[in-house]
């Protein structure tokens, strides 16, 4: 069913009765000739840009659980391109490109918001600091403005301006930075892979990956063998776990990450803020609670929820940067599962195993990058090799001292 | 999160930093770069127990070697440090 609000008003007027289920619920067939493992954000994205741009609709999409239950519902929803690498800018520049076109393409409401995102700066080194990052991106095409401390006050109120110990000096702003709904995300692509003939298979675990003579040639599942001529590993949180059932020692820890929600206020931010003297970034959500996250816990975890240590240092930041938001209760709290690799930016490459393909390592930014990580991961499932947009995320960077340090903080703790 | 600390008994997590998996043997300095690849870059990660080095650095001050499940986060052992080099 196309969704417009042709179909809305006809559903409204018949007691919505008619709606049918988003995408199908099929039995696994016997072979395909593409299986993504990972039914997130990326994995449902890799399988719709495999259907839309490459004709391979043969594909499965295994998931462990259901759609939305994994890390595309566990981020704080932060769309943006502000990178500063020639290996990033470009890429994260593509996905914000994609984010813009997404509901018309997967003719879904992502509710796509670009209300800006603002670094703020606490220091003259800091400043110049975001001056040359914004200047990298605006040489890459991307939209960038240096705010001077009255623009900051004037956009933001309630900021904490005139701090002794970090007074905000000023901020990168980009406009078409933003906001999306991580679950809208999740179901849009889900829906939009399945109208073109993926198969998506949810509460089915991958339990094996087979290999022949150096070359994959399925996996095995919870509900039975699933051949495929290629597999591509999209299971971020448990990426290594995956990539060990095919032989792979891979550069990453599992971390987890929290995020936590406060009650709905009326309107006060109308943009993404991120501190820069602390780990802390928050926005508002269209329901009014105020989203916001910080660090890693800092130790190796599966378990989807963190310890209260850091819960306390990201409210600790929260009222260091807006003094008013003592005021408030927070309301829920959650735990995802980061796969954190070693440089801090990601994987999307072929393996040493014929077939096998791997996307990983998204560390604390995998939201934002889900369609171009699903374009480029298609891609290189596709053709075999990577695009020029993913060409600095090799899985062999790590050897070869290519490694891709944007922040430079990955798996090691003391470093964030 | 509470590491049952050898020297000052049970303490919450905030008293201690953390270092990561406590497994790795560093190699010698003329080593090839597969082996210092493998000590910098490469994790067994599992989902399970794992023994890794925690500082008491808001406490006694002593290197632990901590065996925790990174499913639940219980602490199944914890020995000084120390013990494990000697």
């Amino acid at each position: 069913m196309h969704y417009s609000v042709f179909s809305l008003l006809r559903n409204a007027l018949s007691g919505n009765r008619s709606w049918t289920p988003a995408w199908r619920d099929p039995e696994p067939k016997p072979a395909y000739d593409t299986v993504i493992v990972g039914g997130g954000g990326h994995g449902l994205a890799t399988a719709y840009y495999l259907a839309k741009e490459h004709g391979i609709t043969d594909v499965a999409v295994v998931e462990k659980g259901y759609i939305g239950s994994g890390n595309v519902g566990r981020n704080t929803t932060i769309i943006r391109s502000n990178y500063l690498l020639p290996a990033n800018t470009p890429f994260y520049e593509k996905s914000l490109q994609l984010w813009e076109g997404l509901e018309q393409d997967i003719n879904y409401n992502a509710m796509v918001s670009q209300r800006g995102v603002l670094n703020l700066c606490h220091s003259d080194a800091q400043r110049d600091a975001y001056a040359r990052r914004g200047n990298a991106m605006q040489l890459a095409g991307v939209d960038a403005e240096l705010l001077d401390a009255a623009q900051v006050r004037a956009m933001v109120p309630g900021l904490d301006m005139d701090n002794a110990r970090f007074p905000v000096k000023g901020g990168l702003l980009q406009r078409r930075g933003g906001t999306v709904r991580h679950d809208a995300v999740a179901w849009g692509y889900a829906r939009a892979a399945d109208r073109r003939g993926v198969d998506i298979l949810q509460n089915t675990e991958v339990t094996g990956i087979l290999v022949e003579g150096g070359r994959v040639t399925g996996v095995e599942t919870t509900r039975g063998t699933i051949r495929a001529k290629r597999v591509g590993l999209a299971a971020a949180g448990n990426s290594s776990r995956v990539a060990a059932m095919a032989g792979l020692r891979l550069p990453i820890e599992s971390h987890v990450l929290q995020a936590f929600v406060s009650e709905a206020v009326k309107p006060l931010i109308h943009t993404v803020v991120t501190f820069g003297a602390g780990h802390f970034y928050v926005s508002q959500s269209d329901k009014g609670g105020l989203v916001f996250g910080g660090d890693i816990d800092g130790y190796n975890s599966y378990a989807q929820r963190g310890s209260l240590p850091v819960v306390e240092d990201v409210m600790e930041s929260a009222v260091a940067l807006f003094p008013a938001f003592s005021r408030l209760r927070y309301l829920r709290q959650w735990g995802g599962i980061m796969d954190m690799s070693m440089d801090g930016s990601p994987i999307i490459d072929r393996t040493p195993v014929d077939g096998l393909f791997l996307n990983c390592g998204w560390c604390y930014g995998g939201f934002k990058a889900t369609p171009a990580s699903g374009w480029c991961f298609a891609h290189t499932i596709a053709t075999g090799a990577p695009h020029a947009l993913n060409a600095g995320f090799r899985l062999d960077r790590f050897a070869t001292g290519r490694v891709v340090d944007e922040k430079g903080a990955g798996a090691q703790p003391n470093l964030h | 999160m509470r590491i049952p600390c050898p020297f000052c008994g049970d303490r919450g997590n905030e008293e201690f930093t953390v270092l990561g998996a406590a497994g790795l043997a560093r190699p010698a300095p003329e080593a090839d770069d597969a082996a210092w690849h493998d000590y910098v870059h490469l994790r067994d990660n599992p989902a399970g127990a794992h023994r890794e080095l925690w500082h008491h650095v808001f406490g006694c001050r002593a290197w632990l070697v901590v065996e925790r499940d990174t499913r639940t986060h219980a602490v199944l052992s914890v020995t000084p440090a120390k013990e494990r080099a000697a």
